[in-house]
């Protein structure tokens, strides 16, 4: 170890976070670079798969929730519906 | 009813998104309701800075334009529950916000939230303007440098005759200085504005002073709010800001230049 690392010691014990903003950045901006390119197809999806919901069982578009989490290889899309009680479901029908 | 407050400076690059997130997540950990919007449609960075980005499906623009509902577009934060982030639009143009679909949004978020901060976009046109226009109370990030004390002043005059709450004629909007990058040992050198000096010119109460602070691109590289660095000067300046703004007294601290030893004459220490 020179001297010069001696004394600069202590900036080489912070952990190192420029790599972590890279990552971050590589992924967000190869979504929203897709995104540029057309519409946004989530909006879209989700008003599908709640129409589609809705003609089997009476349900609140209020009362559904999409999650999404993007990652680099895998993104997960998550779409909870809020399905009403049997006794409702039925007399919605 | 909620709080609704704007954090604009006029000049960008001061530091208003970087004190949204902070001042949004010392809130929301002083277990108050919290709800931080991103004003900037087409240059959203609060996402990044709140370290959300990879969760946003909806935004402020689908919530307005009726594709989203709201509880939908908000993301609630992992780290503190009583937090949420309503993105901008990234896609759409400036033109896609209109007052009547903001003040719904508020309205609406009124009814869960105490407080509703506003990342207010640089400049003084149709994106700042409709930041600023529902606040009750407004901080103003400033820098100690002359065109940003200059901007500050130009945002005031806006705050006192265009935002709401000066059109209805009811008490104006309650203003906070913040000054932000405040570098004491450049001021102690006569290079930078002093504190003194700024309030002299803007003569609005102050709210706190943020050093300049290398943890604040820590904390932006890795999308964690600087004020929860305890550690760093920037963070615990935050929070005294927060403490501030709930009515508690605390002094300022970090306004004066560390007096520095030998070594760290010798080799360059900055502030963290
Ligand atoms: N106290 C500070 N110390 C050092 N850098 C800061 C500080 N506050 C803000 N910055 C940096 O200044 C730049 C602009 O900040 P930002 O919050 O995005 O400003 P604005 O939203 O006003 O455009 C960013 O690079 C940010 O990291
Ligand atoms: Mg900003």
């Amino acid at each position: 170890m020179s001297w010069l690392k001696f004394f600069r010691g202590k900036q080489e014990e912070t952990p190192q976070t420029a790599s972590q903003a890279k990552e971050r950045l590589q992924i967000v901006l190869a979504h929203e670079r897709i995104s540029r390119k057309g519409e946004d197809f989530l909006p879209k999806l989700q008003k599908e798969i709640v129409e589609l919901v809705a003609k089997h069982v009476a349900i609140d578009a209020g009362r559904v929730n999409v999650s999404l989490e993007r990652g680099g290889d895998l993104s997960t899309l998550a779409i909870a519906v809020e399905l009403p009680g049997p006794e409702q479901a039925q007399r919605a029908s | 009813m909620a709080q609704v407050i704007v954090v604009t400076s006029g000049k960008g690059g001061v530091g208003k998104t970087t004190s949204s997130a902070a001042v949004a997540t010392g809130l929301a950990q002083a277990g108050k309701k919290t709800v931080v919007i991103d004003f900037d449609v087409g240059l959203r960075n609060l996402d990044l800075i709140m370290g959300v980005e990879r969760r946003v499906v909806f935004d402020i623009v689908n919530v307005i334009s009726g594709e989203a509902k709201l509880n939908q577009a908000l993301i609630r934060d992992k780290r503190v529950d009583t937090l949420s982030i309503l993105p901008a639009s990234q896609t759409r143009d400036k033109d896609a916000l209109t007052k009547e679909g903001v003040k719904g949004v508020i309205e609406e978020l009124s009814k869960d939230f105490d407080y509703i901060l506003c990342d207010s976009p640089a400049g003084i046109e149709k994106g700042a303007l409709l930041a600023l226009y529902f606040a009750d109370q407004a901080i103003v990030v400033t820098n100690p440098e002359v065109s940003s004390v200059r901007d500050s002043d130009r945002i005031l005059g806006v705050l006192q005759s265009k935002s709401r709450r000066a059109e209805e004629k009811r008490d104006p909007v309650k203003e906070h200085l913040l000054v932000t990058r405040y570098d004491p040992a450049r001021v102690e050198r006569g290079e930078m504005l002093k504190l003194d000096d700024i309030q002299d010119i803007l003569r609005i109460p102050l709210l706190g002073v943020i050093p300049e602070s290398e943890s604040v691109l820590k904390a932006s590289n890795t999308g964690n709010p600087v004020i929860l660095d305890g550690e760093s000067q920037a963070g615990q300046a935050y929070k005294d800001a927060v403490s501030r703004f709930l009515g508690e007294d605390r002094p300022m601290r970090f306004i004066e230049a560390e007096k520095k030893g030998f070594l760290s004459r010798l080799f360059g220490g900055r502030a963290a």
